[in-house]
């Protein structure tokens, strides 16, 4: 998975790029999915509620695991569009 | 009092560092050194304005009284930030591409640079921020007033309201210092940047510090506090799934919508990278902002007494706990996040407020264009200055009216619906083209109405400023229009329901405004370089950006040089390059081409700027801002042109059918004209050649045939003669070749020798004279005129059937000219007739007796060459001829 | 007795000429010079051949021509026409209305003695 240096066929590295963006706009709705699951778990009458630090520790890691994947997806996007060229800078 | 001293002097201290720690950063970037300064980690830490002191104190509060729920105020954001590259790539790219300098500049910007919407979005901003800069005062002046609680001498309180006054001259002072040293909003303010960074970090480590402390210091570990927490009134995930899903929406989207997040995520952007970064660490700062939130709230609901104010736990814990030294970070923690708050949202109010309302008031009233750059750069910066002073006293003003009560608590929520109806202005700019100026007026206009209606001003308590009646029983006591239930929507939560509402009406009434409307030109382009900013200020689209961008060239081109001839360039560009269809791809030379093309109908510079605003990178300067008024200006100028030419063109079509109508006429006339001559020609060469044929082959001709048929040939042979006389003499004054011999002679002689000439003698016409009348001396070409007065009489002899037959020939002036008519006792000329009379071969008569009927047409064309005319005159007795001509010198009487 | 031919043109010189003609030729010639009552003068007549001329004062050749073509009773007439404008579209035209034979003045004695003789059968 990691991104080879060297020659690549541009096809390729375009290839690999557009899936990364696409997991990049993925990810905002995967989340959004999971932020909502605890809501279920709600549903099996009041006493059987879940506990807060239930919750937490789901909310937590989501928060954790999300953050830690938009960190690799970034950082891939990056290496993959490092080749672009420069874009305007004399703004 | 010690440690209120202390806790003054530790302020004093802070704030102290961070002026020099601004003062420094300016420096290091004016010098071009730090750079340290535009390190991701820094955009990143200064978004953490979003964790105001409402969320520093609060959120323990609100998890004390909802349990989880004050999570989803951080989910939003985080959401947002990991689906970066939807919305905020495509936010940041807009506002470096086009130089934006608030939301209110953005919104406006997209929608043709209307004015209205900016003022708009800025005065719904100002009401939406303006509790928050109030509420921030609050959390500082009542974190204060924790510590003086736990001083015994309960009598030095310092008065809750100084405090807040000198915290807010502090904020105006720092903002301005910080805030205004350029006049370029767009630049980076660097120094306010990494200060808001340190407090960040300040902010961060403080809570943290607090979190540990309770958990390992107050509970004893992890598992104990969990216990604890499993003990705690919020020890049940209780969160209705509306408030879950709606607030979580709710912060997403005014983390897009606040002023102070977009100064410092799009304004205050030094690099576009930087997001990739923020993507994920700042996620990860908001997890860890509340990661502790739960166990200090339910440790402090466990230890505190019943009563204690819950949003204040994170300081009154440490306290308690005689931890005077966390204490007071914990309080620097909250000041660092209300200073921050106020400070940006100040600069980011004060941007739009001096933008976008004081300088076109300014400009407007001192007359605008006789600008000196220096006198308006003094005038800006003195109203952003005052616009920072004003934002910041006006929260200070809401602070002392509402009394700082719990009513205060709730503003941060509605705050956040309120400028969440940026919301889908902003995002349908920047994604969908068809959004017009019209549809952002009316969906803000809806949703701010519904925001003000369903949630702000019941905020306020009931019967303070919305009488408990409209609550309980509706508007106009309609009770569908409940504020708190509308349209019959009841038991709802109020913030979900007001959500709800102000959001799906606002979107609707933008998307049907939008539908319905017709966006104006620069509208059109700007939304093109908005929803297409990709393609357009980098090279990294590939085909679709390239096809795209010549998609908007050969819009733009339509516009400027026609449908047909653009389409037509670009095809034949396209051709060239080998490929099928209207779009060829954008290279240098096809640019060139174009840009030549384009300048021909507007300008080199013009078409330069369009161009380059289409394909050329990132930077739109303040002449292409000009060089866009301009060419707006030009575009309609050139419209006007083509509506000219194609009126032009119309007229052009008008007067080519009308000659060639008269092309065809002449034609036919001419047709005619052959056909009668050739008919004049032949009938007496018919006569001419049937008789001499019968001399010829007839051997038993009398004498007196033969005489006959040879006089009958002679006649016609003179016949024929007169004719091509005729012929000739009408060709020769058509064509204008006759040369007039002018003589001086008298009227009435002329008129005797024309009787005479005319055979008046030898047949039964009496003529009539006054010769009185005829006293006038002519100098003109007797003898033309004299061949008018022959034909005219001739005419008379021939044609006039009065019996017996007397022509009366009157001279007289008339309107100062000289007049002879000649009217005849016959029975005239058919009305019909009388407009064709002076064409060639018309005949008065049915019978062939006169000559081939070119006498009249040879009298006009005589007339007309001597100055004067000859017209027939109805309503006499009979036929009536009048010649008129330029009035002589009359002859005395003799 | 000679068959009757009625000829009807408005030059009074061409009526001299060409009743001369016909009448050495042993026809009976009448004539008429006008376009008006010109058909009241065929059906009185009777004529076996017609010699019209084509521009006549009150109704044209082709008028009269076209009326004698839609009679019953005067439709087999032969019509002879004159016509002194010598254009193609006149000859299209006479065509079109029925005529027998169309001749272009100035014409040649002989030939409209031939063209009369051969319309008009014995």
């Amino acid at each position: 998975m990691s991104p080879e240096r060297g020659p690549v066929f541009l096809a390729r590295r375009t290839y690999r790029r557009r899936r990364l963006a696409d997991a990049a706009r993925l990810l905002p709705i995967v989340g959004t999915v999971l932020i909502c699951i605890p809501l279920l778990w709600q549903g099996e009458g009041a006493s059987g509620s879940t506990r807060t630090t239930m919750a937490m520790f789901y909310i937590f890691g989501l928060w954790m695991i999300l953050a830690t994947i938009a960190g690799i997806i970034s950082r891939h996007l990056r290496a993959a569009e490092n080749k672009e060229p420069p874009r305007g800078a004399g703004s | 009092m010690a440690i209120l001293n202390v806790l003054a002097l530790v302020c004093l201290v802070y704030v102290a560092f961070l002026f020099a720690v601004a003062f420094g950063a300016d420096r290091a970037a004016r010098h071009g050194r730090g750079k340290w300064l535009r390190s991701p980690y820094v955009y990143t830490l200064s978004l953490s304005i979003y964790c105001t002191a409402w969320t520093f104190y609060g959120a323990v509060g609100f998890a004390a009284r909802s349990g989880l729920e004050y999570v989803t105020i951080y989910l939003g954001p985080t959401l947002v930030m990991i689906g970066w590259w939807w919305t905020l790539r495509k936010m940041v790219r807009v506002g470096r591409s086009q130089r934006i300098t608030s939301i209110a500049d953005l919104i406006s910007s997209r929608y043709g640079k209307s004015n209205l919407l900016a003022v708009f979005v800025t005065i719904l901003a100002v009401i939406g921020v303006t509790p928050y800069i109030a509420l921030q005062l609050q959390s500082v002046t009542l974190s204060f007033a924790a510590f003086s609680e736990t001083e015994q001498a309960g009598a030095a309180l310092p008065d809750m309201q100084s405090t807040a006054l000198w915290v807010a001259m502090g904020l105006t002072l720092f903002t301005i210092l910080f805030g205004t040293r350029n006049l370029d909003a767009n630049e980076r303010h660097h120094g306010v940047v990494m200060a808001i960074a340190v407090e960040a970090v300040v902010k961060l480590c403080a809570l943290l510090a607090v979190g540990i402390f309770v958990v390992w210091g107050l509970s004893g570990g992890v598992s104990e506090t969990l216990a604890r927490i499993d003990a705690s009134e919020i020890a049940r995930f209780e969160v209705p799934g509306s408030r879950w899903i709606g607030l979580t929406m709710l912060s997403a989207a005014a983390f897009l919508c606040l002023p102070r997040m977009f100064q410092v995520m799009v304004v205050e952007n030094e690099d576009e990278d930087h997001l990739r970064t923020a993507a994920w660490a700042f996620p990860a700062y908001l997890m860890l902002m509340s990661l502790f939130v739960v166990p200090i709230a339910a440790v402090g609901l466990d230890i505190m007494p019943i009563g204690a104010n819950p949003d204040l736990f994170v300081l009154t814990l440490p306290l308690m706990a005689g931890q005077d030294g966390l204490a007071i970070l914990s309080f620097l923690g909250g000041f660092s996040s209300a200073t921050s708050m106020v400070i940006v949202a100040a600069i980011a109010l004060s941007t739009m407020v001096s933008n976008h309302m004081v300088m076109p008031i300014w400009l407007h009233f001192t007359g605008g264009s006789a600008m000196i750059s220096g006198d308006v750069r003094q005038v800006a910066l003195l109203a952003r200055r005052l616009s920072i002073a004003g934002v910041v006293f006006l929260g200070y003003l809401y602070f002392r009216v509402t009394g700082g009560g719990a009513a205060l608590a709730a503003i941060g929520l509605i705050s956040f619906a309120g400028v969440a109806q940026f919301l889908p202005a902003l995002m349908g700019g920047l994604f969908w083209r068809g959004a017009t100026r019209t549809g952002a007026l009316a969906g803000l206009g809806v949703g701010f109405v519904l925001w003000q209606y369903c949630l702000f001003l019941p905020s306020f308590g009931p019967s303070m400023i919305m009488p408990q009646t409209v609550l309980d029983h509706g508007l106009f006591g309609l009770s569908w229009l409940r504020p708190q239930a509308l349209f019959g929507a009841q038991d709802m939560d109020p913030l979900v329901h007001a959500i709800m509402w102000s959001m799906l009406l606002n979107t609707g009434a933008f998307v049907l405004g939008s539908l319905l409307s017709f966006p104006q030109p620069i509208e059109r382009l700007q939304g093109a370089q908005f929803v297409n900013v990709f393609d357009h200020s980098s090279t990294t689209g590939g085909w679709s950006g390239g096809m795209a961008q010549s998609e908007d060239l050969l819009i733009m081109s339509q516009r400027i040089m026609g449908a047909t001839e653009a389409q037509a360039l670009f095809a034949t560009a396209a051709r060239r390059q080998g490929l099928a269809g209207y779009l060829p791809e954008p290279s240098p030379d096809f640019l060139q081409e174009l840009e030549r093309e384009l300048s021909g109908s507007v300008g080199a510079a013009t078409a330069h700027a369009m161009i380059s605003q289409i394909v050329g990178g990132a930077a739109v300067s303040v002449e292409d801002l000009m060089a866009v008024a301009d060419e707006t200006a030009q575009i309609m100028e050139y419209s006007s042109q083509l509506e000219a030419q194609s009126q032009e063109l119309a007229r052009t079509a008008r007067q080519l059918r009308q000659a060639n109508e008269k092309l065809t006429q002449i034609s036919v006339q001419k047709d005619g004209f052959l056909s009668q001559i050739s008919h004049e020609l032949r009938t007496p060469m018919t006569s001419i050649r049937a008789f001499s044929e019968i001399l010829r082959d007839t051997s038993d001709l009398t004498a007196e045939e033969k005489s006959k048929y040879s006089s009958i040939i002679h006649d016609e042979a003179v016949r024929l003669t007169r004719l091509l006389d005729d012929l000739l003499d009408l060709s020769v004054l058509e064509n204008g070749q006759v040369v007039l011999n002018t003589q001086t002679g008298l009227l009435s002689d002329l008129l005797d020798r024309a009787e005479r000439a005319a055979g008046v003698q030898v047949g039964t016409l009496k003529v009539e004279r006054d010769r009185a009348a005829e006293a006038f001396e002519l100098t003109t070409d007797l003898d033309r005129l004299a061949q008018v007065f022959i034909n005219l009489i001739a005419n008379a002899r021939k044609y006039c059937d009065g019996d017996p037959p007397v022509l009366s020939i009157r001279t007289h002036e008339v309107e100062g000219r000289l007049v002879i008519d000649f009217t005849d006792n016959g029975s005239g000329i058919p009305s019909e007739k009388q407009a064709v009379i002076f064409e060639k071969f018309s005949r008065i008569g049915e019978t062939k007796a006169g000559g081939a009927g070119l006498g009249l047409a040879i009298c006009r064309e005589i007339m007309t060459r001597l100055d004067g005319s000859v017209s027939y005159l109805p309503g006499q007795k009979g036929a009536a001829f009048r010649v008129s001509l330029p009035l002589p010198r009359r002859m005395a009487a003799q | 007795m000679g068959k009757k031919v009625l000829l009807i043109e408005d030059e009074p010189n061409i009526i001299e000429a060409v009743s001369f003609i016909l009448s050495r030729d042993g026809w009976e010639v009448k004539t008429h010079s006008n376009g008006h009552d010109a058909m009241e003068v065929v059906r009185l007549r009777a004529p076996d051949l017609i010699i019209l001329d084509a521009m006549l004062p009150g109704k044209s050749g082709f008028d009269i021509l076209t009326e004698i073509r839609g009679d019953a009773a005067l439709g087999n007439t032969p019509v002879l026409m004159l016509t002194a404008r010598g254009q193609s579209k006149d000859r299209e035209m006479a065509e079109r209305a029925g005529v027998s034979q169309y001749m272009t003045k100035p014409f040649s004695n002989a030939d409209v003695l031939a063209a009369v003789r051969a319309l008009v059968t014995p």
